[in-house]
């Protein structure tokens, strides 16, 4: 059974269609890299996938919950499936721990105590255990990052959305982050990621997904990807993201 | 019957200003219970509610203060709804509040990046957790300064309550002004006694307009 499967997804904003009958299946444990230029709709897919973004056609299915264009309350589904933005978003009023604990604590109504365990796990798992009591401005941006990537994980999400997370981010901060990702996606952790950094794509993603005017215009694994394109606009996507 | 300025007459003011504390401790909490709901339903209410409430916001803050509470205590008794002072001066005066603290926490509120929301939805929260637990917080925090400074705003305010007879500090002092023909010893007195309650106010506002992280603790 697939963890993600996304089926004929149309998206407009006002009258300008950005997802053009998109169809994508993702087995557990895959790790999903999706590529393309600004505009192309790839961040609208991701954002869809965890109804941020209302569909207007089709279905997806993902951790065994259905969205459809009708679908009204989310929240079940989001409990299942994390996503971290290119902002981070962390909450500045809160500690890191605190960050991590809140939606244990008010939307799984899990204990005090045992929401501090999973946080301490989870900031293991990214290496910040000797951040948890600062607060987001004194951290640099990729341990925000990482902190809000720990946030998501302690919700214990069957998938995992980024979206184009290092983004913001120093050049010298990106690797960090990467590592972060590389490791969830070697622990097992279903991936969905958009980025644009070729060269992790091509060495975490198990398959990379070319996005194309609000279409799926090629896809395959990745090593093939990079290496033989076979759409000209991929060719051409991968030369000028070389530069 | 003339007296002189003298103790018993300070002690005069000091009384009244009890009225002057009840009135704007009155003003700040019912202004601010509506002012709260007034700006959540601004922000989040649907269209037809916000442009209501847009439209007494922007209502009230045309009128001036004295012609509100002229309503409150002449209009109204006109058609039959008569109040006492202490009450038409609360009512005015809240109404009053409630637009202004209503309009100053509806942009904290705004001002909360929208991707504060998006994480909070991300995390499935519901309405009221995102706005206990992620928003108000951080706009509590924003609006401390303002807010506080606006309560110097009422506790000055209240004195044109004097105009229905509302004996507070002001009424007093113009009471005792009859009474002594000291009006520089009065009115410097009463401006003492606005200066008190008004400075840690102000000074507190100043304070809390630099201070970081202050949330809501749980």
């Amino acid at each position: 059974m697939s963890a993600l499967r996304i089926s004929n997804i149309q998206k407009f904003f006002g009258p300008v269609q950005v997802l053009n009958d998109v169809s994508l299946d993702v087995e557990p444990s895959e790790v999903v890299a999706v590529i393309g230029r600004s505009g192309s709709g790839k961040s609208t897919m991701l954002r869809c996938i965890n109804g941020l973004e209302r569909i207007q056609k089709g279905s997806i299915e993902v951790a065994g919950h259905t969205i459809t264009p009708s679908s009204g309350d989310l929240r079940a589904l989001r409990k299942d499936v994390g996503i971290v933005f290119q902002s981070y978003n962390l909450f500045p009023h809160l500690t890191v721990e605190e960050n991590i604990m809140l939606a244990p604590v008010v939307v799984k109504r899990m204990r005090r105590e045992e929401a501090r365990e999973i946080a301490a796990d989870v900031l293991g798992r990214v290496g910040l255990s000797e951040k948890k009591d600062a607060y987001a401005d004194e951290l640099s941006g990729g341990q925000q990052q990482r902190v809000a990537i720990a946030r998501s994980l302690a919700m214990r999400p069957k998938v995992m959305l980024f979206d184009e997370v290092t983004s913001a981010l120093d050049p010298e901060l990106t690797g960090e982050v990467l590592k972060t990702m590389e490791e969830l996606a070697k622990a097992g952790m279903t991936m969905i990621l958009v980025t644009h950094e070729m060269g992790f794509a091509r060495q975490v993603a198990n398959r990379t997904v070319f996005m194309h005017h609000g279409r799926i215009w090629e896809q395959g694994p990745s090593a093939e990807m990079f290496t033989a394109p076979k759409t000209p606009e991929l060719r051409n996507f991968i030369a000028s993201s070389l530069k | 019957m003339i007296k002189s300025f003298g103790w018993d007459s300070v002690e005069f003011l000091l009384f009244a200003t009890r009225w002057t504390l009840l009135l704007s401790a009155m003003t700040f909490v019912l202004g601010g219970i509506f002012g709260l709901i007034f700006a959540l339903l601004r922000v989040l209410g649907p269209r037809p509610v916000q442009l209501l409430i847009a439209g007494y916001t922007q209502l009230i803050q045309a009128t001036p203060l004295l012609i509100l509470v002229f309503i409150a205590f002449y209009g109204l008794s006109f058609l039959g709804l008569y109040f006492p002072p202490l009450i038409a001066a609360a009512i005015s005066l809240s109404m009053y509040t409630t637009a202004f603290l209503g309009d100053i926490w509806r942009g904290c509120i705004e001002s909360i990046p929208r991707q504060q929301w998006e994480a909070a939805d991300a995390l499935a929260m519901t309405l009221p957790q995102k706005l206990r637990y992620v928003i108000l917080p951080q706009a509590l925090r924003i609006s401390l300064g303002p807010t506080v400074g606006f309560m110097v705003q009422i506790v000055k305010n209240t004195s044109v309550t004097a105009l229905i007879g509302f004996v507070e500090l002001t009424r007093a002092g113009q009471l005792l002004n009859n009474m002594t023909f000291q009006p520089f010893a009065v009115f410097m007195t009463v401006a003492a006694i606005y200066f008190t309650i008004c400075y840690p106010l102000s000074f507190i506002s100043q304070r809390l307009k630099g201070s970081r992280h202050v949330g809501l603790a749980h």
